[in-house]
């Protein structure tokens, strides 16, 4: 057989090979949507009815509605319903068809091929096609600086016929699979924006999409209204006629207008931890910490590395040891969320509990700073301008600190001002609390590898922390060709961080989502209430 | 009258200018600025991002040309845009501005005729358990903290009674029109309103009852007397329209200040006025919203005290127009 003969056959088995896995891989995902299909409907087994009006609550009000345009949390609640993703994700964060009915994933990790779901059109008529993902993929590296980061390691996007789109990978990355819920890669059309300002496109403001609701009408400063979109390419769905989002910016006013039954919906962090506990027994409300998996909000303190005192690791484990972090949990966080073990929330994929522990011991705290040679040197301590929960917080550590002998200063700030000094490293202890989007290559090593050390960014590595292990690990688990490798890798990297304290590690955040108890099905991905009302239904 | 207005008038637009001036620099005091903000939202940031928002809210020029570019736009009556609302300032301002003006009207109203009311009415009683209950009243609705009274007066009506709307200024989705509409607008105005003008009917009563206390002394009243007028037209052409200048006084000062007063009820009440808005772009450091909110509100004091000024001269003939 001639030499290109042979090469052809060869290229055709490796073609059949991928189709083969990728079958495989498909069946494995079907079947998986299937499994997970059956729980929730198991979980949800009444038969959903059609129409009605839900009241949600928005905080703060978005400042825009355009998602390829704004990502703060606001603006990706509200206009999950008004846009859509390639994929969605299970509450274990498999991926559940979107826009794509289907997908294949080629043996070596690198080509990702996408089948659209035909039929598919946005709210002004046009049809969704592969151009629009193509076009949309070159809009977000200009307007969504982590869709920028998540693309990283695309080398090229192809758009073979109007319903596939085959994305090409440098190298494999782990994590790929994962970067494409609506937050994170919205779908644009590209018939508005193309060719257009972006900044000051009008369909900024009325924004067009797929999803199973479009935006009707906004009253800045009193709420935003969303009516069924009658094409939603999901037959018989939305449920819901429409959804108002009410914009009510005091925590105790939000309360009280879901008490006198104003809104049926308060989605995580709609008011103050401390008042969760008495809305959640109001008659008629259900209470859920589902919908958080994706985001997996971790709490700690950034420990400024570039100060003498916090460089050496005794004094950082000396804060480890004499913070009280179930006190937190129990009494600040009124028993919601969860003690940290370490860089990753036990939500995410390969998170581990093997690692070093650090409960709360005074004695050993004090006992470290000794052997450090701490002679009550000031450290300044920015607390997080987010509410009552956080400032009580702040005093509680501050407290924790100066029990076993440290001197703290708590510098008092709004939050722009805050991520200012943090930005510019202008601070010694600063809590947070950061997403980690479901995979520790998204949302955990940009906190700690050498080359997210960039002074005047947010969400890096502004600890200032270096460790070359930690960088080869966190990189080999990035592009590991299996799961298992990774896992390897990032159990591994879990165990050093743990050990050299980098940052505090605090609390799992939980956010409940507290709703009527009428409203159901709300929330049916690991994205929660960001994933839209598409199956929501009122029991009226 | 008139060279008096339009004396006044060229002062003003002076003291607009330096309002202007000295606020665009005390905002950028601040920690903080809107690319900032922004790239703390998107759950990332790199130095492109961080570059790119600066350069689109123009951050990047040096701060003479940003000011030279905003007096520029004032000058035309252009208040500029709000790259974070993506939206022009004068049109968020002019979205808002109906919604404050009925709430601080509605409060500026009822504060000031319930307020001389019981003032007349303390001072006319002086002494008596009437005064001395009117008198401890206004006390208390003077030392309260405003947002709690806002809280219980929700606790009470709303959440107990269950008669007024908690928040909001109309029934969302309700659709209503015509009177219907008004009188839901009006229930859901009960609360914020009265609220706000607690505090400032408290302010008048005490100060018509210890300026109507005060004129009462004085000799005029006493030839008033002895000419053989009646207390009740003693009391209203005499002691009352004397009494009424440091009134009108605080009055006037309260009437500048109504578009950008009341974030604090606005705020509890879910009322969309300018004071929340003005609340958001200061958080989110919304430099071109900001200013164009100070620009709005300083114009407001500036015309209500030119306003204050005519009213002097009505109520005290003796007051004339300096030139």
């Amino acid at each position: 057989m001639p030499h290109g003969d042979s090469s052809r056959v060869g290229a055709l088995d490796a073609l059949q090979r991928i189709e083969t896995v990728g079958k495989f891989i498909m069946l494995k995902r079907v079947l998986l949507g299937v499994a997970i299909g059956c729980v929730l409907s198991a979980a949800h087994a009444e038969e959903p009815k059609s129409g009605g009006v839900v009241n949600a609550v928005i905080q703060p009000e978005p400042p825009g509605l355009m998602l390829a345009m704004v990502q703060n949390g606001p603006t990706q609640m509200v206009s999950g319903n008004i846009f859509e993703g390639l994929l969605r994700y299970s509450p274990k964060l498999e991926p559940l068809p979107g826009l794509a009915e289907s997908w294949t994933i080629s043996p070596d990790a690198k080509v990702y091929t996408f089948k659209l779901k035909p039929g598919v059109t946005w709210h002004d008529g046009k049809p969704f096609t592969s151009a629009d993902v193509l076009f949309s993929i070159e809009m977000l590296k200009q307007t969504h600086a982590r869709a920028r980061n998540n693309l990283v390691m695309v080398d090229k996007v192809e758009a073979p016929d109007d319903l596939t789109v085959v994305f090409t990978l440098k190298e494999p990355f782990g994590p790929f699979i994962g970067i494409f819920e609506v937050g994170s890669m919205p779908m644009v059309p590209k018939h508005l924006y193309e060719g257009t300002d972006f900044k000051t496109n009008p369909n900024n403001n009325a924004p067009i999409g797929t999803g199973p609701f479009m935006f009707k009408e906004w009253q800045k400063g009193s709420f935003i209204r969303m009516v069924k979109n009658p094409n939603y390419h999901e037959k018989g769905k939305p449920y819901l006629d429409e959804v108002y989002w009410q914009i009510i910016p005091d925590a105790a006013a939000r309360a009280v207008a879901f008490e006198t039954g104003k809104v049926d919906v308060l989605p995580g962090g709609s008011i103050e931890n401390f008042d969760v506990p008495r809305v959640s027994k109001l008659p008629g409300a259900c209470v859920t910490g589902a919908g958080w998996e994706f985001f997996s909000p971790i709490s700690w303190m950034w420990l400024n590395l570039r100060n003498p005192i916090l460089a050496n690791k005794k004094v950082r484990q000396a804060i480890m040891y004499a913070i009280d972090r179930d006190f937190a949990k129990d009494v600040i966080w009124n028993g919601l969320g969860k003690v940290a073990t370490g860089p990753s929330a036990s939500t995410i994929k390969f998170y581990t509990d093997d690692v070093p522990k650090y409960p709360y011991d005074p004695a050993k705290a004090k006992a470290l700073l000794k052997e450090a040679g701490y002679k009550g040197e000031k450290i300044r301590m920015l607390p997080l301008a987010y509410g009552e929960t956080w400032q009580r917080w702040g005093e509680a550590v501050k407290q924790n600190l100066q029990d076993v002998g440290m001197t703290i200063e708590t510098i008092a700030t709004d939050v722009p001002g805050g991520n200012q000094k943090i930005m510019e490293w202008d601070y010694d202890l600063a809590f947070t609390y950061l997403y980690q989007y479901g995979d520790p290559a998204l949302g955990v090593s940009r906190n700690y590898i050498t080359s997210a050390i960039a002074k005047g960014q947010l969400f890096n590595n502004v600890e200032g922390y270096s460790n070359p292990e930690v960088d080869r690990l966190f990189a080999e688990g990035a592009t590991a060709p299996t799961d298992a490798k990774r896992k390897e890798a990032y159990e591994k990297v879990q165990k050093i961080l743990v050990e050299d304290v980098p940052v505090a590690w605090l609390l799992e955040l939980q956010f409940p989502t507290i709703t009527k108890c009428k409203v159901k099905n709300l929330i049916t991905t690991g994205v929660g209430v960001n994933d839209g009302f598409r199956d929501a239904w009122l029991d009226k | 009258m008139l060279s008096f207005i339009a004396q006044r008038v060229a002062k003003g637009v002076i003291v607009l200018l330096a309002i202007i001036v000295l606020n665009f620099f005390l905002i950028r005091l601040a920690p903080g600025d809107p690319a900032v903000v922004m790239a703390g939202e998107a759950g990332a940031s790199d130095q492109l991002f961080v570059a790119q928002l600066r350069e689109k809210f123009g951050l990047d020029r040096p701060l003479p040309e940003q000011l030279l570019i905003y007096v520029k736009g004032i000058a035309s009556l252009d208040l500029g845009f709000s790259f974070r609302q993506q939206a022009p300032v004068a049109k968020l301002i002019a979205e808002r501005l109906p919604a404050t003006l009925l709430l601080t009207l509605s409060a500026f109203a009822i504060s000031l005729l319930l307020g001389v009311f019981f003032g007349v009415l303390a001072a006319r009683f002086a002494g008596t358990f009437l005064d001395t209950a009117i008198t401890v009243l206004a006390l208390i609705f003077y030392a309260t903290p405003l947002f709690w009274i806002a809280l219980i007066a929700i606790l009470l009506f709303s959440v107990w009674a269950d008669w007024l709307p908690s928040f909001g200024y109309e029934t969302v989705g309700a659709g209503y029109t015509g009177l219907r509409h008004a009188l839901d607008v009006a229930a859901h105005l009960v609360m914020p309103a009265a609220t706000l003008g607690l505090f400032f009917m408290a302010t008048y009563t005490r100060m018509t009852r210890a300026s109507m206390l005060e004129v009462r002394r004085l000799d005029f009243v006493k030839t008033a007397r002895a000419k053989g007028l009646r207390d009740g037209v003693i009391l209203r052409r005499h002691v009352l329209r004397n009494a009424l200048l440091p009134v009108v006084t605080l009055a006037g000062v309260h009437a500048g200040t109504l578009v950008g007063g009341a974030v604090l009820t606005e705020t509890v009440f879910a009322w969309p006025g300018i004071g929340r808005l003005m609340y958001d772009a200061l958080i989110q450091r919304d430099y071109n919203l900001l200013l164009g909110v100070f620009v709005v509100s300083s114009a407001m004091v500036l015309i209500f005290n030119l306003i204050t000024d005519l009213v002097y001269r009505l109520v005290d003939p003796r007051i004339e127009y300096a030139s």
